[in-house]
């Protein structure tokens, strides 16, 4: 018998712990990206000089380059001077380093939607520019993207499996570790196989329908 | 910095690697692709479903879970796959899974007009994807599988986990041989930078090569006729 079922059934709860890491580096890592990449997107916007382009080189070198290998980085390179965290906190900053590159781009598109006369209305009214942004044109790029923001976080679910590189015992460090300590590969990575899937399918049809939602209504 | 210089051959070796993988499972990916996203599209259930279960099981797990079961869980099924074969198989069939949403969703959107002025014309449906619709999706597939292949170039740091001797794995090789964690990282940062850099220069060549905005170019071409017939 190739699938051993007790087995199978023996190593859900460890998964299950798997999966919980999983989700919370997940939220958290969101939750940097999201608010890392208003703040780049401002700059960019900004025009400062030095500051803003030197943002945008990051932003594109960021893409540029493999999460796996920005892990590594953040891993073997940061503690060589004086920086080091535990495996989590720094999985959770370099993923959401990196997604937060991602999500200027997205908050970019979103500012540029807005259109001209509302920068022109908050100009006449002489709002101060910190009103400007966080009460004009923020809450309005944000409604754009928000579907953006839900494709992202349902990717970084799948990406952070890449951090178990890096010692984080998410799902798929998990099931590697039951794998390299029983001989049976096949349960335990078919398994977080499919708990990947069983969040993420629904996780993404759901966005779709917020989609629809929150379509630009002019 | 003496660590990079000193290990520059097997750097340049992990170069080649990673690029091999890159073609091989970027081929692989656009076979795919254009498999499963008219696969998708097609009329009879039979075969549009499989292709969406295809496309949604390898688009909702991770792209390292799929590479861990081809390489790790397979052999539980006596079949044994080269390092290289797992990861370019697996690195093709999730980019592919991607890739065939943009083919079904540029060949959606084309205009109804021109596969009802195919019908008229009395084109079988094989000619007619041919020869009219996939060439006229192609401009629009451009962009978004520019992506897809930036993409893809960054998951093969993936592969050096199943062992293959990419640019990544290298690196790690390097790292613990000399402990110059600082310069060899730096390094393949760059490198792989470029790398993508060079990716996305080819896409937008291939975007205004294969325009479908030719008025704008012929006009082009047009006044660049007239400037050499002033000059003559």
């Amino acid at each position: 018998m190739i699938w051993d079922n007790n087995f199978a059934v023996s190593v859900i709860p460890l998964l299950l712990e798997g999966l919980w890491v999983t989700v919370r580096i997940t939220l958290l890592g969101t939750l940097l990206a999201a608010v890392l990449g208003i703040f780049f997107a401002i700059l960019r916007r900004l025009a400062i000089p030095v500051l803003s382009p030197a943002v945008s080189f990051f932003v594109v070198f960021i893409r540029g380059t493999p999460l796996l290998v920005q892990a590594y980085c953040a891993f073997f390179v940061l503690p060589a001077y004086g920086i080091s965290f535990d495996a989590f906190t720094t999985g959770v900053v370099v993923i959401g380093v990196n997604y937060s590159a991602y999500m200027a781009e997205v908050y970019r598109s979103g500012i540029q939607g807005v259109p001209k006369g509302q920068w022109e209305a908050a100009t006449a009214l002489s709002l101060p520019g910190a009103r400007t942004w966080s009460r004009i044109i923020l809450p309005q790029a944000i409604r754009t993207v928000v579907p953006m923001l839900g494709n992202y976080l349902i990717q970084m679910f799948k990406d952070s499996a890449v951090l178990s590189a890096i010692t984080v015992v998410e799902l798929m460090a998990t099931a590697q570790a039951i794998g390299s300590s029983s001989f049976r590969y096949l349960e335990p990575l078919t398994l977080a196989a499919l708990l990947f899937l069983a969040i993420s399918y629904p996780a993404s049809r759901l966005v779709n329908r917020l989609e629809r939602r929150y379509a630009p209504q002019h | 910095m003496s660590a990079v210089i000193e290990y520059a051959p097997l750097l340049w070796q992990g170069l080649l690697t990673t690029i091999l993988v890159t073609v091989l499972s970027g081929a692989l990916c656009l076979v795919v692709a254009f498999t499963a996203g008219l696969a998708r599209l097609s009329s009879h259930r039979i075969i549009s479903w499989p292709a969406g279960v295809f496309i949604e099981v390898f688009r909702g797990t991770s792209l390292l879970v799929q590479m861990f079961w081809l390489f790790f869980a397979l052999p539980f099924f006596g079949i044994q796959l080269h390092p290289l074969t797992a990861a370019v198989l697996a690195l093709g069939l999730n980019e592919g899974a991607y890739a065939a949403e943009v083919v079904r969703g540029a060949i959606a959107s084309r205009a109804k007009g021109q596969t009802e002025a195919c019908i008229a014309l009395g084109m079988e449906p094989a000619l007619r994807l041919r020869r009219i619709i996939i060439p006229q999706s192609i401009p629009a597939m451009l962009p978004p599988f520019g992506n897809v292949m930036v993409d893809l170039l960054k998951n093969t740091s993936l592969v050096s986990l199943v062992t293959v001797a990419d640019l990544t794995f290298r690196a790690q090789m390097i790292r613990s041989s000399t402990g110059q964690t600082t310069a060899i990282f730096i390094t393949i940062l760059v490198m792989y930078f470029v790398l993508s850099y060079l990716l996305t220069l080819l896409t937008s060549w291939l975007e205004r090569r294969y325009a479908l905005d030719r008025k704008a170019l012929a006009a082009q071409r047009k006044e660049s006729q007239l400037m050499k017939v002033g000059a003559a």
